[in-house]
């Protein structure tokens, strides 16, 4: 008999339990991100789209041996003897034409393995992650150029002709 | 009736001298015609209610795309589930499967006819009101063994019998707590109960005999939950074991129907109850009955039930779905025992007449610690407020600390 009335008491006095807990989140903020209206700040060195600097590439070729799934896929000649001396941002001089470089986004695993090996900086992941498509061929990147503006003097020299001015480092890698 | 057609007189004196008919024809169809859109434009209301509600118990913001704050979202659901088609699979027994939810729906509009909304503000005053109410909420009961038998649906059947087991076993602590406030008052009429109580908050029945009016509400209360097919007593439709329950065949209007039947049974028992324990159309004090001339028992009723439909949709998100032994648990061994007991001692209050000096002691004892008691929840409610403020402010910096 007393245990009837500890569990019919014990029932009630838990469903007011509970009663509170439901009160106290019908007050509470909601959590939901309106997600196309508002979005999570990234956290740094976030991995999501590779980008690559068609200007500074000078068709070492070393990400494409470094991807693990070979999505990179690149073509690089010899430059003509005639043609204009150019060079990349960072000093290094151009020697290779790269005729193709395309990056296929939906092979990629976003390791991250071919940006380090890169001597100019010029692959990169950026943080950009919506880029869904409904076709696959889409996701596939054409990154040559045909009118790309190369730096047609050696920065290295443009660098030193101010002596004051220390060089400019690039950052990370 | 006979208040509604003195009422039409008072208003139109033209009335009088019109053929009966025609005045029968009125006074009939008006208020129908009032409780119809009432029911029917309702769960408009009770659909965007409970979403938001549990959106907010749960953190979420639920429906805010559709229209200013997602006002219109249940627009939209209807005009879909309107125009969407009724599916009738082959074996179905197209007969039993088309009258079973309107069977449902007319179980759960007819005890409007006796739901007092002010002094003369009812359709009708019967005198066994409460009997009635009773009977006819029955009648939806057998509109869903209907719709689980004419499915041809082993999960359709199951759900139609599990809430015939259910609805015939919690109807029994119902009528029996039903009985309560009945035998206080010694009239069945739904106006008697709720002018019984007239006086202000005090004269509840909620108050009276405390504690035991009190513990006679909450079984009422919990009985009516588990008649409506609601949270935590919905097996019927347990979508987790029965699919959909009786309503897994059903689509498009059909479909909307039992729904909306479902939160028509919820208004009507929340204003069955607040009849009972809460004064119906009464103000908490008489002074605030009315304004000037213009009568406010509606918006008193309607707070009260609303409040309570409040309170069904409260507990919906808090509690977990009971099984099947459970619930027959809670109604046999739990509910019906408490029911019989307190008819039994009312009963035998009710024949001792008031203290002799005519100190109505039970009200001025129930009346503080019942207040008191308020108090609590209300202090337990600063409490969560608190509580919610804190947190937020908690998820607004563990948002700040991801920004880098």
């Amino acid at each position: 008999m007393i245990r009837w009335f500890k569990d019919a008491w014990e029932g009630f006095f838990t469903v007011l339990v509970g009663m509170r807990i439901t009160w106290r989140h019908l007050f509470t903020d909601p959590v939901t991100l309106q997600y196309p209206n508002v979005k999570w700040p990234l956290p740094p060195k976030s991995r999501m789209r590779l980008f690559m600097k068609y200007e500074d590439c000078i068709g070492c070729g070393q990400c494409v041996r470094a991807c693990p799934v070979n999505c990179i896929s690149l073509k690089a000649d010899k430059r003509p003897a005639d043609a204009p001396p150019i060079w990349a941002a960072n000093g290094q001089a151009i020697k290779l034409h790269v005729a193709v470089f395309d990056i296929d986004m939906s092979l990629c695993c976003y390791c991250n393995l071919c940006t380090y090996p890169c001597p100019t900086n010029c692959i990169y992941m950026t943080p950009e992650y919506e880029f869904a498509t409904s076709d696959l061929t889409q996701h596939l990147y054409r990154f040559a150029k045909k009118d790309a503006q190369f730096i047609l003097e050696d920065p290295k020299k443009k660098a030193a002709a101010p002596p004051a001015t220390p060089p400019a480092k690039p950052a990370g890698a | 009736m006979d208040a509604t057609y003195e009422y039409l007189v008072s208003v139109l004196p033209a009335a009088a001298s019109w053929p009966s008919w025609l005045v029968v024809a009125i006074i009939t169809a008006l208020p129908a015609l009032a409780c119809f859109t009432f029911m029917a434009l309702g769960p408009l209301i009770y659909v965007y209610a409970e979403r938001k509600v549990s959106a907010f118990m749960q953190d979420r913001i639920g429906p805010n795309r559709v229209g200013p704050i997602g006002l219109l979202q249940t627009v939209a659901d209807t005009i879909k589930l309107l125009f969407k088609e009724a599916i009738f699979p082959k074996k179905v027994d197209r007969k039993l499967f088309v009258i079973a939810p309107v069977l449902v729906n007319v179980g759960a509009f007819m005890p409007f006819l006796v739901i007092p909304w002010g002094g003369r503000l009812q359709p009708a005053d019967l005198n066994v009101g409460v009997f009635y109410v009773v009977a006819i909420a029955s009648l939806s009961t057998v509109g869903l063994i209907m719709a689980g038998w004419a499915s041809n649906n082993k999960y359709s059947l199951f759900g139609g019998m599990r809430s015939a087991a259910q609805i015939v076993s919690y109807e029994i602590p119902a009528m029996m707590i039903l009985l309560v406030p009945v035998m206080i008052v010694g009239s069945l009429s739904l106006q008697d109960i709720t002018e019984a109580q007239s006086g202000g908050l005090q004269n509840w029945f909620l108050f009276r005999y405390f504690p035991i009016m009190p513990v006679a509400f909450l079984v009422f209360f919990t009985a009516g939950l588990a008649e409506t097919n609601r949270a935590p007593f919905d097996i019927p439709e347990a979508e987790s074991e029965l699919v959909g329950g009786f309503h897994t065949e059903y689509s498009g209007f059909f479909f909307a129907c039992f729904f909306m039947a479902e939160y028509t049974e919820m208004f009507v028992l929340s204003a069955v109850a607040s009849v009972l324990f809460f004064g119906g159309y009464l103000a908490p004090h008489p002074a605030l009955q009315q304004i000037g001339s213009v009568p406010l028992g509606w918006l008193w009723m309607w707070l009260k039930a609303w409040s309570l439909v409040f309170v069904m949709m409260w507990l919906r998100w808090t509690l977990p779905r009971s099984r099947v032994d459970q619930l027959m648990h809670i109604a046999w061994k739990v509910l019906l025992p408490i029911a019989l007991v307190l008819v039994v001692v009312v009963g035998g209050l009710v024949l001792v007449p008031a203290t002799a000096d005519g100190f109505p002691w039970d009200r001025w004892v129930g009346w503080p610690l019942t207040l008191g008691l308020a108090a609590f929840l209300l202090y337990v409610m600063v409490r969560a407020l608190q509580w919610s403020r804190r947190r937020t402010q908690e998820l607004a910096a563990a948002r700040q600390a991801v920004t880098p």
